[in-house]
C-alpha cells in the first residue's frame, strides 16, 4: 500500500490546483461577462492589421 | 419673454435627457457645457474610469466597433463593453483630462445611444456576494469531489479487503479536507441561521447548518473509534448543493436588476443648472441641491422640486397626479419634479432634490403601506416553518425510539444523524429556487423584470387587478389620433411645422410622421405655437386662437372631450388635430385575456372623470373610479384586498406609473409598472416590464401561476422523498452510500423539474417588445 504514499498526495495536489485556477479566474474577473466571451472569440481583432479597418458597418449574424 | 427667431431646424430633444440642448434665450444662446464629474471614479495613480450603458448591442460586431471606436479616442487607455451587462467601462491615461463627452458623440456617431453610468450601492453588495458564494461553492465542489474520491475506495474495499488502517487513513484525510471546507463554504449558511436564531424564528437554514455540523462532528468521533462509515461525503456535497441552488437564485436577482438598472440610467433625469456666473451646465439630477437654480424648457421633465423665479409655461403632471389637463404656473408657483413641460421656458429655484421630492402626502402613505406589507410569509418560509420541527422531532424519536428498544447510544446517534443528513432540505431548497431561476428568465425574455423572488407566489394568489389609466393602459405619451378628417396637405404641413418645436403635442404630430422634411425658417411664438412660410404660403401650426380657427376647434373639444386639440393652417384652410394619450395598441386584447382567466378588472385613476369614462367604456370595464388622490386609491384596494377570494382577502394586483401610484403599489399585495414610470414608483414595484404593450402583465401572470404550480410540484416531490427516505434512516438502513444517492437523485429530479417552468413563456416570445427602447 506504499504506493498511496504518492497517489494520494498526486490527487490532492490536482485537486487543489482546480480549485487554485478557479478561484483565480473568478479573482481576474472571467465570470463577469459569460456572454460577451462567447460572442468575443467570432470577433477577427487578432487578424484585422490596419487601425481604421473596423469602422465598416456592422455585419449582423442571421 | 421675447420671441426667439430660431433659424436651422432644431434637433428634437428627449425629455429629461436631453444633453444636446435646444437654444436659450434669456440665459446663454449656446448649449449648455456637461458636467460628468458625479460619474468618474478616480483611482489613486490618477487614472480616471468612467462607465457607461449602452443600448442597441446586439451582435459581436458591435463589441469590437464600439471599442475600437472608443480607443481610438485621444487619451483613452482602455475601453471594455460587458456584453452581458451591455455596459462600457472606460478608463482615460492618466495625464489625459477626461472627456466622457466625445465619447458619447464618438458612440452616437456609430449608432448607439449611451448614458453615464454608475451603479448602484445595491448592485455593488449584491456583486460582491454573488463572488462570495461562487467561492464557496468552488471550495464545496473541490472537497465534495477529493471526499468522493476517498468514500468510494473506502465503500468498495469494505466489501473485498481494505484493511482498518487504510480506511481510518482515509477517513482522516477526509476530514482534513472537509473541516476546513465546510468552515469555509458552510459560512452563508451558518450566519443565516444564527441571524434567524437571534430572532427567534426558524428558516431552512437551521436544519441545514444543524445536519452539517452533527454530520461532521459524529463522523470525526466515528473516526476517532475505527468505525467502518464516516459522513464527511454527505456533509460536504449537501452544501455543495445548496450552494448551487443559492446561487442560482442570486444569478437571476443579479441578472434582472442589472438590466433595470440600465434602463434606469437610459432614462436617468439631467438637469440643466445655472451656475453663479451666469453658465448654464447640464448636470445629472443627484447633483442638484436645494437652493441651485436650474433652467426648464419646453419639452423637458423637471428634475427637482421648485419655486418658479422667472418665466410662465403650463406643465403636465400627469406622471405625478394621474390629471391629463396642463397647468399654468407663472412666477412664485411651484413646479413638481417628474411635471413636463409644455411650453415656455421656466427659471425654479430647487427646494427638494432627489429622495425628498415626494409630495408629502406621498410619502407618509407610502411608510406606512411598506410597514404594513412585511407581514408577507413566504412559500419557501412557510415550508421551511412546517419542516424544520418535524425534522428534528423525527431525529429525536428515532434516538429514543433506538435507545427504548435496547440500541447502545452510539448506535442510537448514529442513526439519528443518518436522519438529520438525509431529511436535510436539498430538495425542498432547490424547489423553490429553481423554479423561480427559470421562470424569472423566461419572464425576462418576454419583457418583465422581477425585483423579487416572491413575486411569483403573490402574483400566482390574485384575483383581482387594477390598472392605473395614464401612462398604463394609456401609452406614455401623447400620440396624434385618427386624423382622416384632415386634408393631407394639411396634415404633411402640420408635421413639417412640428419638426421644428420641442412643444410634446408637436412631438406627437411628428411622431406620427417620421418622414417628414424640416423646413428650413421657422418662427416660434412662445405659448402660441410656430409659423413659416412654405413656397409663398404662410403656415402656423398651434393653439387655435394662434391659427384662428376656435369655432372649428370649439366644435370638436365637444366631441371630444379627453383630447389636447392643435390646430393647423395652410393659407386659408386650417384644420384641427386631436392629440390624446392613446391606449396601448394591445390594451383591449389582454383586459379581455385577463377577464377569461376569472380575474376582476378595476380602474382607478386621478385623471377626470370624462377622461377616463371613454377609456373605461372602451375596454369594458364596469368598475372603475376618478379623481382619486393617492390615499383613495389605497382605501379601494383594501376594499378590494378584503374582498379578494371569497373574503379571505389578499387578491389584488396594481398596475400603475405615476408618482401618485406609488403609495397603491406599495400597498397592494403585489404590483407591476411600465418601465417609462417615475423612478419612485418604479423602486416599489414588484416586477417592471418593457415595451409599448400590455401584454407582459398577461404572460407575468401566466408565467406565475404555472410557477407556483411548479414550486408545489417541487415541495410534494420533496416530501414524497422523505415518505420514503425517513423510514430507512429511521430503520437503520441508510449508509454514506446511500445518502449520496439520495441526495443527489432527489436534487437533480427537482431542478429538472424546475426547467419546465419555460414552457409558461414560450407563447409569450412572439409579444415580446420589439425593442427595449423606452421613451420617457
Amino acid at each position: 500500500m506504499s504506493v498511496l504514499l504518492y497517489l494520494v498526495p498526486a490527487a490532492l495536489s490536482l485537486g487543489l490546483l482546480g480549485l487554485v485556477a478557479f478561484l483565480w479566474t473568478l479573482r481576474s474577473g472571467q465570470y463577469d461577462d459569460i456572454e460577451g466571451a462567447a460572442v468575443r472569440v467570432l470577433s477577427d481583432d487578432d487578424l484585422r492589421a490596419p487601425p481604421d479597418g473596423g469602422t465598416g458597418q456592422r455585419d449582423r449574424p442571421v | 419673454m421675447m420671441a426667439s427667431e430660431t433659424l436651422a431646424p432644431k434637433i428634437i430633444a428627449l425629455p429629461g435627457a436631453s444633453w444636446p440642448g435646444a437654444p436659450v434665450q434669456d440665459v446663454q444662446a449656446q448649449a449648455p457645457a456637461q458636467d460628468f464629474s458625479l460619474f468618474l471614479r478616480r483611482d489613486p495613480a490618477g487614472q480616471a474610469e468612467m462607465a457607461f450603458a449602452v443600448e442597441g448591442i446586439d451582435c459581436a460586431a458591435c463589441i469590437d466597433e464600439i471599442e475600437d471606436g472608443c480607443e481610438a479616442l485621444p487619451g483613452i487607455a482602455r475601453a471594455r463593453l460587458n456584453y452581458t451587462t451591455h455596459r462600457l467601462t472606460i478608463g482615460w491615461e492618466a495625464k489625459a483630462e477626461p472627456a466622457p463627452a466625445r465619447v458619447l458623440e464618438a458612440l452616437a456617431k456609430a449608432g448607439y445611444r449611451a448614458w453615464p453610468f454608475e451603479a448602484d450601492r445595491l448592485e455593488e453588495i449584491d456583486n460582491a456576494t454573488s463572488r462570495h458564494l461562487l467561492r464557496c461553492l468552488g471550495v464545496a465542489g473541490f472537497a465534495a469531489m477529493n471526499i468522493m474520491l476517498l468514500s468510494v475506495s473506502v465503500w468498495s474495499g469494505n466489501v473485498t479487503d481494505i484493511t482498518p488502517e487504510t480506511r481510518d487513513f482515509f477517513h482522516w484525510l477526509s476530514a482534513l479536507i472537509a473541516l476546513p471546507a465546510a468552515a469555509y463554504a458552510g459560512q452563508p449558511f451558518f450566519q443565516s441561521a444564527l441571524r434567524a436564531l437571534k430572532a427567534r424564528s426558524l428558516n431552512m437554514d437551521v436544519p441545514i447548518t444543524l445536519g452539517v455540523l452533527l454530520a461532521l462532528s459524529v463522523s470525526v468521533y466515528e473516526t476517532l473509534h475505527h468505525a467502518e462509515h464516516a459522513y464527511f461525503d454527505s456533509a460536504v456535497m449537501l452544501l455543495f448543493f445548496l450552494l448551487a441552488g443559492r446561487y442560482l437564485d442570486h444569478a437571476m436577482r443579479r441578472r434582472t436588476r442589472a438590466e433595470a438598472g440600465n434602463l434606469a440610467a437610459l432614462k436617468a433625469v439631467s438637469a440643466n443648472r445655472i451656475e453663479a456666473d451666469g453658465r448654464l451646465v447640464t448636470v445629472p439630477a443627484a447633483a442638484v441641491k436645494p437652493g441651485d437654480e436650474v433652467m426648464l424648457r419646453a419639452g423637458e421633465r423637471a428634475p427637482v422640486d421648485g419655486m418658479v423665479l422667472s418665466g410662465t409655461a403650463s406643465v403636465d403632471e400627469s406622471l405625478v397626479t394621474g390629471e391629463t389637463l396642463p397647468r399654468q404656473v407663472g412666477v412664485g408657483g411651484t413646479v413638481h419634479a417628474g411635471s413636463l413641460i409644455h411650453d415656455g421656458v421656466l427659471r425654479l429655484r430647487t427646494t427638494a432634490a432627489g429622495e425628498d421630492t415626494f409630495l408629502d402626502e406621498i410619502e407618509r402613505l407610502l411608510d406606512k403601506a411598506s410597514t404594513a406589507r412585511g407581514r408577507y410569509v413566504r412559500l419557501a418560509d412557510r415550508a421551511a416553518r412546517l419542516y424544520a420541527p418535524m425534522v428534528h422531532t423525527t431525529a429525536l424519536l428515532a434516538l429514543i425510539g433506538w435507545l427504548i428498544a435496547g440500541a447502545s447510544l452510539h448506535q442510537a446517534v448514529l442513526i439519528a444523524v443518518a436522519v438529520l443528513i438525509i431529511t436535510c432540505p436539498c430538495a425542498l431548497a432547490l424547489a423553490v429556487p429553481a423554479v423561480q431561476v427559470v421562470a424569472a428568465g423566461t419572464l425576462m425574455r418576454a419583457g418583465v423584470l422581477i425585483n423579487s423572488g416572491d413575486t411569483f407566489e403573490r402574483l400566482a394568489e390574485i384575483d383581482t387587478v387594477a390598472f392605473d389609466k395614464t401612462g398604463t393602459l394609456t401609452l406614455p405619451d401623447p400620440s396624434l389620433s385618427d386624423s382622416s378628417h384632415v386634408p393631407a396637405p394639411l396634415l404633411a404641413v402640420a408635421a413639417r411645422l412640428a419638426l421644428a418645436s420641442t412643444h410634446p403635442l408637436a412631438r406627437a404630430i411628428a411622431a406620427a410622421h417620421p418622414d417628414a422634411l424640416p423646413l428650413a425658417e421657422v418662427r416660434e411664438v412662445p405659448g402660441a405655437g410656430v409659423e413659416a412660410e412654405i413656397d409663398g404660403v404662410s403656415a402656423r401650426l398651434g393653439s387655435p386662437a394662434f391659427c384662428g380657427c376656435e369655432a372649428l376647434a370649439a366644435a370638436r373639444a365637444d366631441a371630444a372631450p379627453d383630447a389636447s386639440l392643435v390646430a393647423v393652417r395652410l393659407g386659408e384652410a386650417c384644420a384641427v388635430l386631436e392629440i390624446r394619450q392613446a391606449l396601448r395598441s394591445d390594451a383591449r386584447a389582454v383586459i379581455d385575456e385577463l377577464r377569461d382567466a376569472g380575474l376582476t378588472i378595476v380602474l382607478l385613476s386621478g385623471d377626470r372623470r370624462a377622461a377616463v369614462a371613454p377609456v373605461a367604456a372602451q375596454l369594458g370595464i364596469k368598475e372603475w373610479w376618478a379623481q382619486m388622490r393617492p390615499g383613495d386609491k389605497i382605501a379601494v384596494l383594501e376594499s378590494l384586498d378584503a374582498k379578494g377570494h371569497g373574503g379571505k382577502g389578499h387578491g389584488v394586483l396594481m398596475v400603475g406609473d405615476g408618482i401618485n401610484d406609488a403609495p397603491s403599489l406599495a400597498s397592494a399585495h403585489v404590483s407591476l409598472s411600465p418601465i417609462s414610470a417615475a423612478d419612485v414608483t418604479r423602486a416599489q414595484a414588484d416586477a417592471v416590464f418593457l415595451g409599448e404593450k400590455l401584454a407582459p402583465v398577461a404572460i407575468a401572470l401566466k408565467v406565475a401561476r404555472r410557477a407556483r404550480h411548479l414550486m408545489r410540484q417541487n415541495l410534494m416531490i420533496a416530501v414524497v422523498y422523505n415518505l420514503i427516505a425517513v423510514p430507512l434512516a429511521v430503520a437503520g438502513y441508510v449508509t454514506p452510500l446511500v445518502a449520496a444517492l439520495a441526495m443527489s437523485g432527489s436534487s437533480i429530479i427537482v431542478t429538472l423539474n424546475a426547467l419546465r417552468a419555460r414552457q409558461g413563456g414560450r407563447a409569450a416570445t412572439g409579444a415580446a417588445p420589439e425593442g427595449k427602447e423606452v421613451a420617457a
